[in-house]
């Protein structure tokens, strides 16, 4: 279908959709060139709605360095909600670029951008709506490139099946280099098995057809066969050595969207080492942006965008080196111009509330605060050392400084977690609702949100049994039945939901099958409570043959190969393990930023930190 | 600094005088007062046609940021930026007529605030006029509308429209439904007629009155025609601009 008929088709359909915004393109900062003054076309699709796809950072960046290419052109797409598909399934209408409204399939290369592994039923859905083939093997030259990028595939194993390439790590230089090795090998008329050749020698990229994984009679990964000798052994993620500067002509959405706002990234990485965290551990090393540019950025960001709020991201801001005087600098030069500023993952301490005091207008909503576990002992095991005092002392400030509700994350599932631990999450949110109450009374209010454990891989907890969802109900049940009365509030996930991230998590290439059987059979959305169907999971799991328990209950001996082996964060599989031990020994492993321990980003990335000397890296420095 | 003066007492023109004058009485509630009101006649085109009349609100906010321009904003927890439309206009429809107005806390010349604003714009919105509004507490825009004019591009051919035209306006009443009430939309036609050249259009006017609000979409269905595939353009909002 030609973008021309494409239009004429959407004129017909949209006014019929909810929501129309969703599907028309054409705001403010959007990038449109000329499809034909470009060599080569790169759609970044985030399989989600566009509501949601419009908050993702990560693609708002490659969108801004690819175009800034004059060869290259990078456009948008996302997956239409259900009645819109049903619209344009009933119209023969592919899935198209917001930019030109040209069909996917019409691209050189489809770049998919997968955060979390709820996605990858959208993912099948999305090449099924652009007309291609599911299977990486179906397709041929005349099918664009389709690679994936983003924290999830840091276990690339559960879709490698449908992936020509993947990206692991960070995009910003590997992207443009993925865009000169295709028109270098267009230029030379490779094939597309040479395209992949050419693919696999750029540093980060996983061709996954190059490897082959064996596993052992009862079932347990044993090791990867390499089919192409030319293919790494292993894939050692990318990096940059210092954050480029961040965009700010971002793309402002005509309808609202998740979070409708400019993101600002101030620090890569983080120094903590919980233990349960991915994103802690395929993030590092640490880098931070300067307070110069964050501010210089600032300035910019407001007259090129026109947003009322700016949200500082990172995975733990009170952790920012001089962050107080970075939101001291903030205040003094936007106070009063009816700018919001957002500084989410704030630690549990004092500092933390006098930033969100120099920050909060009068409008004092909900202050969040992550103990993740509620007794000590637990907070040992999953590496989170705070203690229940400093807890305390921390809810009184935000109570005394004139907010209402503290908003309390607790983590459930753990399999070293008695009931003892669950009971004490009920005590501890009735202590910190009782400092309040002693300080405003009965405005005071506690929300307690539960999420649930899912073992990670790349994190020391990569070896440790996911808790069975009648585990995790019968914990709920106590909580439902423990958290109760005036000013406390609880929320929780479903355990059927979080027994499917467990599956996806710590998948190997055999769950591609489940996989696909799922979404043949409707599955799509899972991320959505309304579309989840976990005995559609079921099905396709015994279709499949597979055993599900095996990926999720099982605890991991401590020897066993891992599919995602290859995939590496920098971090050792030894230091994870060791931290894994103590775990165990309820043994705690400091901050790194004061002292190293040599978790292997140093040696990995030892040009890269000598190249880029000095205190925005976080590790230490380098000598040779 | 407290300002002791109690701003409602006074008149517009002396509001306006005392904004001028007294840059010494400076709290925060001065400094977001309203201090000038302008209209603008604007379009909004194709690309925002699928934009909720409360995201253009947000739109205009952020082309006013953009522009550096000082909306004027509310008291309160969540302050919001001081504006109005005239009237709403329906997802899915274009305009060529629609009218806003906005409250500066700054006092601005035309010639300084129009350039400013016109190069912030987001591609679905085009500013036709600007003007003044010397009163700045008189009555709001959506309490001055009496009426809308409306172009409708026909999808389908449609040779017998003039005689359907000419059937409904002879009409003594045409009582339709909608959500379950029934009203007369005969007397919410103010004006109406086609031109059946190719494409054919429909052009009409139709009251706009609080519990009088002709909707052009029930024209359609009164003259049996189909909504979709129709594109239907806002071209003017009556005002009664005699109180002002």
């Amino acid at each position: 279908m030609t973008n021309t008929k494409i239009l004429s088709t959407l004129e017909k359909i949209l006014p019929t959709v909810q929501l129309p915004g969703r599907y028309t393109g054409g705001e403010f900062n959007q990038v449109t060139k000329s499809w034909e003054s470009v060599d080569i076309h790169l759609a970044l699709i985030f399989p989600e709605i566009y509501d949601l796809g419009m908050s993702n950072l990560g693609l708002m960046i490659l969108y801004d360095l690819i175009n800034q290419q004059p060869e290259y052109s990078a456009e948008r797409a996302f997956l239409p909600w259900t009645d819109m598909e049903d619209a344009m399934r009933k119209e023969s209408l592919p899935l198209y670029s917001l930019e030109t409204k040209h069909p996917l399939s019409s691209f050189d290369i489809l770049a998919f951008s997968l955060p979390y592994e709820s996605l990858y039923t959208n993912l099948l859905n999305s090449l099924d709506l652009a007309g291609l083939p599911i299977y990486s093997s179906e397709r041929t030259n005349d099918h664009p490139l389709v690679i994936a990028g983003g924290h999830a595939v840091f276990n690339p194993e559960p879709v490698s099946p449908f992936i020509d390439a993947f990206v692991i790590g960070e995009g910003e230089e590997v992207i443009i280099e993925i865009l000169d090795t295709y028109q270098s090998s267009q230029d030379q008329d490779h094939s597309r098995q040479q395209l992949l050749e050419n693919l696999s020698q750029v540093e980060g990229v996983y061709i996954p057809s190059f490897y082959q994984p064996h596993y052992q009679a009862d079932g347990i990964f044993s090791h990867l066969e390499k089919l192409n000798q030319k293919a790494p052994d292993t894939i050692r993620k990318r990096i940059v050595g210092t954050l480029p500067p961040p965009p700010t002509k971002l793309i402002v959405p005509y309808i609202d969207t998740v979070h409708n706002r400019a993101p600002l990234e101030i620090m890569r990485g983080c120094t903590r080492g919980c233990r349960f965290c991915h994103a802690g551990i395929v993030t590092r090393p640490v880098r931070e942006r300067s307070q110069e540019d964050i501010l210089k950025a600032m300035e910019v960001l407001i007259p090129d965008t026109g947003y009322s709020e700016i949200g500082l991201l990172s995975l733990s801001s009170s952790d920012y080196t001089g962050i107080v005087e970075l939101i001291q600098a903030i205040n003094d030069k936007f106070l009063d111009q009816n700018i919001a500023i957002s500084l989410p993952s704030l630690r549990i301490d004092s500092v933390s509330v006098d930033l969100m005091d120099a920050l909060a207008g009068k409008r004092r909503g909900g202050f969040t605060l992550a103990p993740e576990a509620a007794s000590e002992r637990l907070r040992r095991i999953i590496n989170k050392p705070i203690s229940d005092q400093q807890l305390l002392d921390t809810a009184r400030e935000i109570y005394q400084r004139g907010w209402h509700t503290i908003k309390l994350y607790f983590m459930i599932g753990h399999p070293s977690e008695t009931m003892e631990d669950v009971q004490a999450i009920a005590d501890l949110s009735r202590k910190v609702l009782s400092e309040g109450k002693n300080i405003i009374g009965n405005r005071a209010q506690v929300h307690i949100s539960l999420g649930t454990f899912v073992p990670k891989p790349q994190t020391p907890f990569q070896w440790v049994g996911a808790s069975s969802p009648v585990e995790i109900k019968e914990k709920l049940d106590l909580l439902q039945k423990e958290i109760r009365g005036r000013g406390l509030k609880l929320n929780w996930n479903d355990p059927e939901e979080t027994q499917f991230e467990a599956w996806l998590s710590r998948g190997d290439r055999r769950m591609a099958d489940v996989i696909y059987r799922a979404w043949k059979m409707g599955a799509k959305f899972d991320a959505w409570n309304e579309h989840f169907n976990y005995q559609r999971w079921l099905d396709a799991f015994s279709q499949a043959g597979i055993e599900p328990d095996f990926y999720t209950t099982r605890e991991r001996g401590i020897d066993e190969a891992f599919p995602w082996d290859h995939i590496q964060s920098g971090v050792k599989k030894s230091v994870l393990l060791q931290d894994y031990k103590w775990s165990k020994e309820e043994k705690i492993r400091p901050d790194c930023r004061g002292d190293c321990y040599a978790c292997g980003i140093l040696p990995t990335y030892n040009d890269l930190r000598h190249q880029n000397p000095g205190p925005l890296w976080l590790c230490p420095e380098v000598t040779r | 600094m407290i300002c002791v003066i109690k701003i409602p007492d006074l008149s517009g023109f002396a509001r306006k005088l005392l904004a001028e004058i007294s840059p010494l009485i400076y709290s925060q509630r001065y400094y977001r007062m309203k201090k000038q009101r302008f209209r603008i006649y604007f379009s909004k085109t194709e690309q925002m046609r699928f934009t909720s009349h409360l995201d253009l609100v947000l739109t205009w906010e952020r082309t006013f940021r953009r522009a550096g321009l000082p909306l004027s904003y509310s008291e309160g927890f969540s302050p919001r930026p001081v504006m109005n439309m005239a009237a709403p206009l329906p997802l899915g429809f274009t305009s060529t007529g629609e009218i806003g107005d906005f409250w500066l806390s700054d006092v601005l010349s035309l010639s300084e605030f129009h350039p400013d604003l016109k190069k912030s714009l987001p591609p679905g919105l085009l500013i036709q006029e600007t003007e003044e509004i010397e009163d700045i507490f008189g009555p709001k825009l959506p309490t001055l509308v009496t009426a809308a004019s409306y172009l409708i591009i026909l999808d389908a051919k449609s040779p017998d429209l003039p005689e359907k035209i000419e059937n409904l306006l002879n009409s003594a009443s045409v009582i339709r439904d909608r959500k379950g009430k029934t009203y007369d939309l005969r007397p919410l036609i103010q004006e109406l007629n086609c031109d059946i050249s190719s494409p054919s259009k429909l052009q009409m006017t139709l009251s706009a009155l609080p519990g009088a609000t002709g909707r052009p979409d029930e024209i359609l269905a009164a003259l049996e025609l189909p909504a979709t595939g129709t594109n239907i353009c806002r071209t003017e909002i009556v005002l009664d601009t005699n109180g002002e």
